[in-house]
């Protein structure tokens, strides 16, 4: 006797009624969850844009908090045991700097007489928390006077400000032009390209045309020519658009592209042309039957075009063109640190670019991610 | 509701001298045409209420063109396409308005091909099935869903599935979807475009079964279009074959099956696939390749291939004629010629 245990068929029948009424998101978010890599990347930018949100508080110090004290200083040493043995809270222990006699060159050590515990939420420099109101907390520190002792998780820089502020600070500007230039390209994307694959014909042949003119112009000069041309007096922020808005300027090409081919590849659909038998207006047709299958193509092109934006952000400002002092951008932070002394000696101010690679790959794995969970009816 | 004066016209669908030519274009900016690809190519035929005619041919030859001209799907390059609609009268559809055409889309229906590409994947049963009647005013709302509920039931499917996707269902049972879709209005003519190439041989059969109970309980029309011969057999009432674009042959079907009088029929008929081994005769294999649309041969499309072809045919194009009661060939020596048909029709209906 074969007796088929009878819960296992119910719950088969009660999954397969699950698949059979999922909602196309829910089909979506199930392939996407099995890229492993993608999902971990999401978890990973959440995190990134929540320190670029959250960056004053995050960081323990301030971006302008300069220090001849610090220069150059390595990342502090977090210890659990101090020198007797003993464990304690994380602490550090008092830095003091000499000097070589034979080279000048700043040496920094622990004087283990002294230690600093490192508190969560303690008081630190004064800041204006998204520029409204004054507060002095930071979410660690070790609440002594700036000058007396310091907490670097990643070192310091020439001048002696914390590169864990500057690389939060960085990912503010960085993190945000992505979104902004992507935003702008994907406006202009959408409308041209839309117009190109919907009317077609000389229309399309023209916009098509324009867009291979463009994108034939090499990138970098044309950057150059253009931030060259922003007036030297522009205050940070107004540079910080008319940047973006130089980097969308190129951008939105393959947006519009993808945008018609997504447009002339819908028109010949069967289930198109069926709604259009059946009487469904043009306006419903786009709304109800064009706009959802696209939809998440378009977010999938978006998240692979932030990473774009970024890089182009970072190298504009890398050869000082883009950004600059006193703006903090990982561009910035990078163009500071080129040069052979850096390398060879503080290699910790390079923490901007391990910021830039990551973020960039993770959005490349999103991107993927999405790209494949778009259409989860592909046969 | 049919106007006074009309009398009852003896065909549902008339086609007279239907042309489709798509330009080739070419160029760079400014493009030119240098051609045109001659897809349906003056073809004329009719289909009386209620009857099922059978639309055969390879692929290529411009089946589901002539399909899409009558939906209107295209606009034809030339042709008129009569069509009795039950409200307007007799009108032809090549020359309507918008307006008018949505209101003869009412009444004429197209089943797609595969099952898969003309359903919308986001996109439950009950808005695939009740988007026809929602876009057209009939119905809204519970109303909506009872008249879903009672289209799925006709077609085999459970009412309870309406709040499914597509994704859940078969090819077969996909394919009974866009029959329910199809059918939502009381269309008056169906297209079915291929409606069973693309499924598996043992649903053929149910699906076209389910085609068959469907006209005699809604009274429907059909214009069958497939490139199966003995698919077209089994359903039709009469059978035109089109090659290259042309009507070679239209007969009523025992008689096109039994006594072709094209060769080109005769070769369709050879290479129809027989279950009874003693029945079987060798086929007549065809030379060369189908002829390109866009550059058709000189006179008769057919004569590279043809195993009777003489000097006319290389000349002149034959044009349709009527040789025997409803029965119109094309062919220079449809006289002469005594071709091989079929033995023996499938007198039964496949198994369920």
């Amino acid at each position: 006797m074969t007796n088929q245990p009878k819960i296992p068929v119910d719950e088969e029948a009660k999954i397969e009624e699950k698949i059979a009424v999922a909602t196309p998101a829910t089909m979506m978010w199930w392939k996407f969850r099995k890229h492993k890599a993608a999902v971990i990347s999401t978890v990973f930018l959440v995190f990134m844009y929540l320190l670029a949100i959250f960056c004053e508080f995050v960081s323990p110090s301030v971006p302008d908090a300069t220090s001849a004290r610090y220069m150059s200083a390595p990342p502090s040493t977090i210890r659990l045991v101090d020198v007797e043995g003993k464990w304690h809270a994380p602490f550090v222990y008092l830095t003091e700097m000499s000097r070589d006699p034979v080279t000048r060159r700043a040496i920094y050590t622990e004087n283990t007489e002294v230690r600093y515990p490192i508190k969560l939420f303690s008081t630190g420099p004064a800041y204006k928390f998204w520029g409204l109101w004054e507060t002095d907390i930071h979410l660690f520190g070790l609440g002594v006077a700036d000058e007396e002792q310091r907490v670097m998780l990643l070192g310091a820089d020439r001048v002696g400000r914390d590169m864990l502020t500057m690389t939060v600070y960085g990912a503010r500007i960085s993190l945000s032009i992505g979104l902004i230039g992507v935003a702008l390209s994907l406006g202009m994307g959408i409308v041209i390209g839309g117009i190109s694959g919907f009317y077609g014909g000389a229309i399309d042949n023209f916009i098509q045309r324009v867009i291979e003119f463009i994108r034939s112009i090499p990138h970098i000069p044309l950057w150059m020519a253009l931030s060259a041309a922003l007036p030297l007096e522009w205050p940070v922020l107004k540079v910080y658009f008319a940047i973006s808005m130089i980097l969308s300027l190129t951008g939105w090409t393959s947006m519009a592209r993808t945008v018609r081919g997504r447009f002339l590849a819908m028109r010949e659909e069967d289930f198109i042309l069926s709604a259009r038998l059946t009487g469904s207006s043009e306006g419903r047709i786009i709304l109800v039957h064009m706009v959802p299958s696209f939809l998440s193509y378009i977010i999938a092109i978006l998240t692979l075009a932030v990473p774009y934006m970024i890089l182009s952000e970072t190298s504009l400002s890398f050869i000082g063109l883009g950004l600059r002092a006193p703006a903090v951008s990982w561009g910035v932070l990078l163009a500071e640190a080129q040069n052979v002394r850096s390398i060879a000696l503080t290699p910790w101010v390079f923490w901007p670019a391990v910021a830039v690679i990551s973020t960039v790959l993770a959005f490349n794995f999103l991107g993927d991610g999405l790209r494949d969970a778009a259409d989860p009816y592909a046969r | 509701m049919r106007p006074e004066n009309s009398v009852a016209a003896p065909y549902l669908l008339e086609i007279k001298n239907l042309k489709k030519h798509f330009p080739i274009e070419k160029g760079f900016i400014i493009s030119r045409v240098i051609g045109h690809v001659k897809a349906v190519d003056d073809v004329s035929f009719f289909i009386r209420p209620g009857e099922t005619l059978g639309l055969v041919g390879e692929s290529g030859c411009g089946k589901t063109t002539t399909g899409r001209l009558i939906m209107r799907a295209y606009d034809s390059t030339s042709g008129e396409i009569w069509f009795d609609d039950c409200r307007m009268g007799r009108v032809n559809v090549a020359g309507l308005e918008k307006k008018q055409l949505r209101q003869i889309r009412m009444n004429m229906q197209l089943i797609f091909q595969d099952p898969y590409s003309s359903l919308n994947p986001r996109m439950t049963l009950l808005q695939i099935v009740g988007e026809p009647l929602l876009v057209n005013g009939v119905a809204r709302g519970s109303e909506l869903q009872d008249r879903v509920a009672e289209l799925l039931r006709v077609v085999g499917l459970r009412p309870e599935y309406m709040v499914r996707y597509p994704h859940a269902f078969s090819g077969g049972q996909r394919q009974r979807i866009g029959v329910a879709r199809a059918l939502a209005l009381h269309p008056q003519l169906v297209v079915c475009d291929e409606p069973v190439s693309a499924l598996d041989v043992s649903v053929q059969a149910q699906t076209l079964n389910l085609l068959q109970d469907l006209q005699k309980d809604f009274n429907l029309t059909y214009l069958f279009i497939s490139h199966d011969l003995s698919v077209v057999e089994h359903i039709s009432d009469r059978v035109v074959v089109m090659y290259v674009g042309k009507l070679v042959e239209h007969a009523r079907t025992e008689e096109l099956f039994y006594n072709p009088k094209h060769p080109y029929t005769e070769a369709l008929l050879s290479a129809v696939p027989k279950p009874d081994p003693r029945l079987r005769t060798a086929p007549i294999v065809l030379q060369g390749d189908v002829a390109d649309p866009a550059h058709p041969p000189s006179g008769c499309y057919f004569h590279p291939r043809c195993r009777f072809c003489i000097e006319r045919c290389k000349m002149e194009a034959p044009q349709l004629r009527e040789i025997a009661p409803e029965h119109y060939v094309s062919c220079h020596r449809a006289d002469e010629l005594t071709l091989a048909g079929v033995t023996k029709l499938a007198a039964t209906a496949p198994a369920p």
